[in-house]
C-alpha cells in the first residue's frame, strides 16, 4: 500500500491492517466514482429497454411484415436501424462507459479526477444518441451499416467520446506505481482505438467521403472494429479484474494474458474485411482478412484457456455468485462465437453463411451472449460497492439470468440453424445427369424466404424471453436505487444460500 | 508490462497497421479507378445515374432497403448469383466509381438488386411490388409501403400514372385513384436504373467450374 494516496481509515490509525485499509481505499474509489457511473448505468439500462422494444417489432415484423406496416417512421429499415444503434450505443457503450471508469479508478488505485469531463461527456453522448435516433426515425440514416448516426449528431458524439478518453488517460497517467494489471491494458486500448476508429469512418465515409469500392472496406474496418477493438476489450477486461476478485485467487498466467491480449490487438484490426468475401475487392485484402480471422484462434484460446485454469477447481462458485454466473457465461460465448466467427471466414463456408440470417444470429452471439451478459455481471458486482445496499432479492437475479441466458441460446441456435437452410437453399445446385447442365434446387426465391418464416418466429419467442429478463433487471435495479439505505452488516446476496462461500469479498 | 508510453506505443502500431493496409493502401489503388472509356463509340462506362434515380436512391436509403438487399454479385462458380439471374459476371470496383455513396449490402432476405433494372419487370409491377408485396409476390416478408402512395379523388380525366388493376381489398373507393408519389416514382426509377451498364475487360468471368 503506497502512502501517496492514504485512504482515510489509513490516515486516521496508521496501524490498520493491510487489509481493512486495502478495503477502505477501494470503498473510498468506488464512492468518487459513483456519480458518472450511476450516471450511464442508468443511461444504459433506459437505452437497453428503447432497444429491447426495437427489437420486438422488428423481429415481430419479418414474419408479420404487415404488423406497424402503415406509418413510414416504424417500417422494418427504420425499426432495425434504431434497434442496432440505441443497443450499440445506447446500451452497449454506456455500460461499457461506467464498467471502463469503475474499473479504471480501482486498477489505478486513485480516486476520480474531473468529474465535470465526465458529466459533459456522458450528457452530450446520449444527447447525441437520442438526436441520432430521432433521425433514424424520420428518414435521415445514412444506410451506412452500424454508422447510420445522421451527420448532424455524429459530431456530439466524438467529443463526448474523446472527452471520456482524455478523462482515462488521466486517470491511468495519475495511477499509484506498481503493476498496471492486464484489465488496464485492454481498457487503455479500447479506449484509444474507438476514438480513432470512429473518427476516421465519420471522416471517410460521411463528411469526405472516399471513392468507390473503398467505402465498404472503410465500413467494415469500423463496424468490425467497434465489436473487435471497443467491446470485446472492455468485456474482457471485466472478465480479468472480476473472476480473480469474485474466486479470491489470481489469474492462472501472466504470460497467457500478454499473448492474449497483443495477438488480439495485432489480429483482430484486420479481420473485418471477411464481411466483404465475394464482393467487388480485391482478392489480396479479402485473404488478408481471412487470415486474420483464422489466426484470432491464438488470443481467444489462449484467453479461453486462461480463464478456463482460473475457474478450475471453483465451478460451484456459480451457485451462489450472481456476478460468477453471467461473467462465466459470458467468457464462453466469446470462446464459441469468436471460433464460429473464424470459420465464417473461411471462404466455402463463407459462401453459405454470407449473407443469411447466419450473421445475425452471430452478431447477437457476440454483442449479447458474450458482451451484455459479461456487463451483466459486472453491474451486479459494482452496485451493492457504489450504493452501500444489497440487490433486495436473490429470485429477480435468477429470473434474470435464466430468462436471458435460455432466451438468447434459442435466438442464436434457432436463427443459425434457419440462416444455414437459407443459405444452403440459396446456393446449392443439381446437375441432369444426361445433359450435365447445372441447375438450381431451389429455383423460387420466395420459397427460400418462406422457409426461413418459422426460424424467424423462434427469433421473436427468444425476444420475448430476453425482454422478460430485462424487465426483471430494471425493475430490480429501480428497486435497489429506491429502498432505504441498508443497515450495516447485510450480507450480499447469494443465488443459493447452502452454497459454500470460501474467498473473501473486498 | 508496466510502462505506459511503451503500451500506448503498441495500441497505436497494431490499429495504424490495418489502417494502412486495408484503407490507405486500396484508397490509393482502387480508390483512383476511374470510367472507361469504349474504344468504338467513345463512351466512358459506367455513366452517371440520372436525375430521378439518384432522388430514388435517396428514398432507398431513406427506407433502409440495404438492410435485406444487396448491390453486389458473387463470381458465377462462387455461390450461385448468377444462376439465379442476378448477374452473369461478377461486381467489379468500376461498377461503383460514379456512386457517391456504396449501398453493397450484407444481407439477402430479399434478392440481390445489382441488376434489377435489366429484370424483365415493368414500373406497374415495382409499384404493386412496393403498394404491398403481396399483390405480386404472396408469401414474401418483405414490409408495405403504402406511404409512398396516394389515393386521390379523380377530378377531370384520370391520371394516367393511376395504378390499374388493384385486386378489391386495395382498390379505391369509387371516383378515387391510387397514384404513386414522387417518392415511389423516384425509387423506381432508381430501381430500373440499376444494372451491370458495361463488361469491362476486368469483369469478364474466369474461373467458371460446374457448380457445387
Amino acid at each position: 500500500m503506497s502512502s501517496a494516496n492514504p485512504s482515510l481509515a489509513a490516515s486516521l490509525k496508521p496501524g490498520t491492517s493491510e487489509a481493512t485499509a486495502e478495503r477502505a481505499l477501494l470503498s473510498e474509489i468506488d464512492v468518487s466514482t459513483r456519480r458518472p457511473v450511476f450516471f450511464f448505468l442508468c443511461a444504459a439500462i433506459g437505452w437497453l429497454l428503447v432497444g429491447t422494444v426495437f427489437a420486438l417489432i422488428a423481429s415481430f415484423k419479418l414474419h408479420n411484415p404487415a404488423f406497424l406496416g402503415q406509418a413510414e417512421w416504424l417500417t422494418f429499415g427504420n425499426i432495425r436501424t434504431a434497434h442496432l444503434n440505441s443497443v450499440v450505443y445506447g446500451w452497449a457503450t454506456n455500460a461499457a462507459f461506467a464498467v471502463a471508469i469503475w474499473l479504471m479508478a480501482r486498477l489505478s488505485r486513485t480516486q476520480l479526477r474531473h468529474l465535470g469531463i465526465l458529466d459533459v461527456a456522458g450528457f452530450f453522448w446520449n444527447l447525441g444518441v437520442a438526436i441520432g435516433l430521432a433521425g433514424i426515425l424520420r428518414g435521415d440514416s445514412t444506410s451506412i451499416e452500424w454508422l447510420e448516426f445522421p451527420a448532424y449528431a455524429t459530431p456530439l458524439l466524438f467529443v463526448a467520446y474523446a472527452l471520456i478518453g482524455i478523462w482515462a488517460i488521466i486517470a491511468f497517467r495519475f495511477r499509484q506505481p506498481g503493476h498496471v494489471y492486464v484489465s488496464q491494458w485492454y481498457l487503455l486500448a479500447a479506449l484509444f482505438w474507438f476514438p480513432w476508429l470512429y473518427s476516421i469512418a465519420q471522416l471517410m465515409l460521411v463528411f469526405a467521403p472516399v471513392r468507390g469500392a473503398v467505402q465498404p472496406l472503410v465500413n467494415w474496418w469500423f463496424a468490425h472494429n467497434v465489436l473487435g477493438l471497443w467491446f470485446t476489450p472492455i468485456g474482457l477486461a471485466a472478465i480479468y479484474y472480476f473472476l480473480p476478485k469474485v474466486l479470491g485467487k489470481p489469474i492462472h498466467s501472466y504470460y497467457l494474458s500478454a499473448l492474449g491480449f497483443w495477438s488480439l490487438a495485432l489480429f483482430y484490426n484486420w479481420a473485418g474485411v471477411h464481411h466483404l468475401i465475394g464482393g467487388p475487392l480485391p482478392a489480396w485484402v479479402l485473404s488478408a482478412g481471412i487470415v486474420a480471422s483464422l489466426l484470432m484462434v491464438i488470443p481467444v484460446v489462449t484467453t479461453g484457456i486462461n480463464h478456463h485454469l482460473t475457474m478450475l477447481g471453483s465451478f460451484g462458485r456459480l451457485q451462489d455468485s450472481p456476478t460468477l454466473r453471467f461473467i462465466v457465461f459470458g467468457g464462453v460465448s466469446y470462446t464459441l462465437t469468436s471460433l464460429i466467427g473464424s470459420a465464417m471466414a473461411v471462404r466455402s463456408f463463407n459462401e453459405l453463411a454470407h449473407f443469411t440470417h447466419f450473421t445475425v444470429a452471430h452478431a447477437h452471439h457476440g454483442l449479447y451472449a458474450f458482451f451484455t451478459m459479461v456487463v451483466f455481471g459486472a453491474i451486479y458486482y459494482m452496485m451493492p460497492r457504489l450504493t452501500g445496499r444489497e440487490w433486495p432479492s436473490a429470485p429477480l437475479i435468477s429470473v434474470h439470468f435464466w430468462f436471458c441466458a435460455v432466451g438468447i441460446t434459442i435466438y442464436v441456435v434457432g436463427l443459425k440453424i434457419g440462416g444455414l437452410l437459407q443459405g444452403w437453399e440459396m446456393i446449392a445446385t443439381t446437375a441432369d445427369p444426361q445433359t450435365g447442365e447445372v441447375a438450381l434446387r431451389v429455383p423460387l426465391f420466395l420459397d427460400i424466404v418462406k422457409h426461413t418464416l418459422p426460424y424467424l418466429v423462434s427469433r421473436s419467442l427468444a425476444g420475448i424471453m430476453i425482454t422478460i429478463g430485462h424487465l426483471a433487471f430494471a425493475v430490480h435495479f429501480a428497486w435497489m436505487l429506491l429502498q432505504p439505505r441498508a443497515v450495516a452488516g447485510a450480507q450480499p446476496v447469494r443465488l443459493s444460500p447452502d452454497a459454500a462461500l470460501p474467498a473473501s469479498r473486498a | 508490462m508496466n510502462k505506459g508510453p511503451l503500451l500506448f506505443l503498441g495500441i497505436f502500431l497494431t490499429l495504424a497497421f490495418s489502417w494502412t493496409g486495408i484503407i490507405l493502401t486500396n484508397h490509393l489503388t482502387i480508390g483512383r479507378i476511374g470510367t472507361y472509356v469504349d474504344a468504338d463509340t467513345g463512351t466512358a462506362f459506367p455513366q452517371a445515374e440520372p436525375g430521378l434515380a439518384r432522388q430514388g436512391k435517396q428514398v432507398y436509403q431513406e427506407l433502409g432497403c440495404i438492410y435485406c438487399h444487396t448491390q453486389q454479385v458473387r463470381r458465377p462458380g462462387f455461390g450461385a448469383d448468377d444462376l439465379r439471374g442476378w448477374g452473369e459476371r461478377q461486381s467489379v470496383p468500376r461498377d461503383y466509381v460514379q456512386q457517391d455513396r456504396l449501398l453493397l449490402g450484407t444481407m439477402r432476405t430479399g434478392p440481390d438488386l445489382m441488376t434489377v433494372g435489366s429484370r424483365p419487370l415493368n414500373a406497374d409491377w415495382h409499384y404493386k411490388h412496393l403498394l404491398d408485396p403481396q399483390l405480386t409476390s404472396p408469401g414474401s416478408n418483405m414490409p408495405p409501403f403504402p406511404f409512398l402512395f396516394a389515393t386521390r379523388r379523380i377530378v377531370g380525366q384520370p391520371s394516367p400514372k393511376a395504378i390499374q388493376g388493384l385486386p378489391p381489398q386495395y382498390a379505391p373507393p369509387p371516383g378515387h385513384e391510387v397514384v404513386p408519389t414522387h417518392r415511389a416514382e423516384a425509387l423506381v426509377a432508381y430501381l430500373m436504373s440499376l444494372k451491370h451498364e458495361y463488361d469491362y475487360p476486368e469483369s469478364i468471368p474466369v474461373n467458371v467450374p460446374g457448380g457445387h
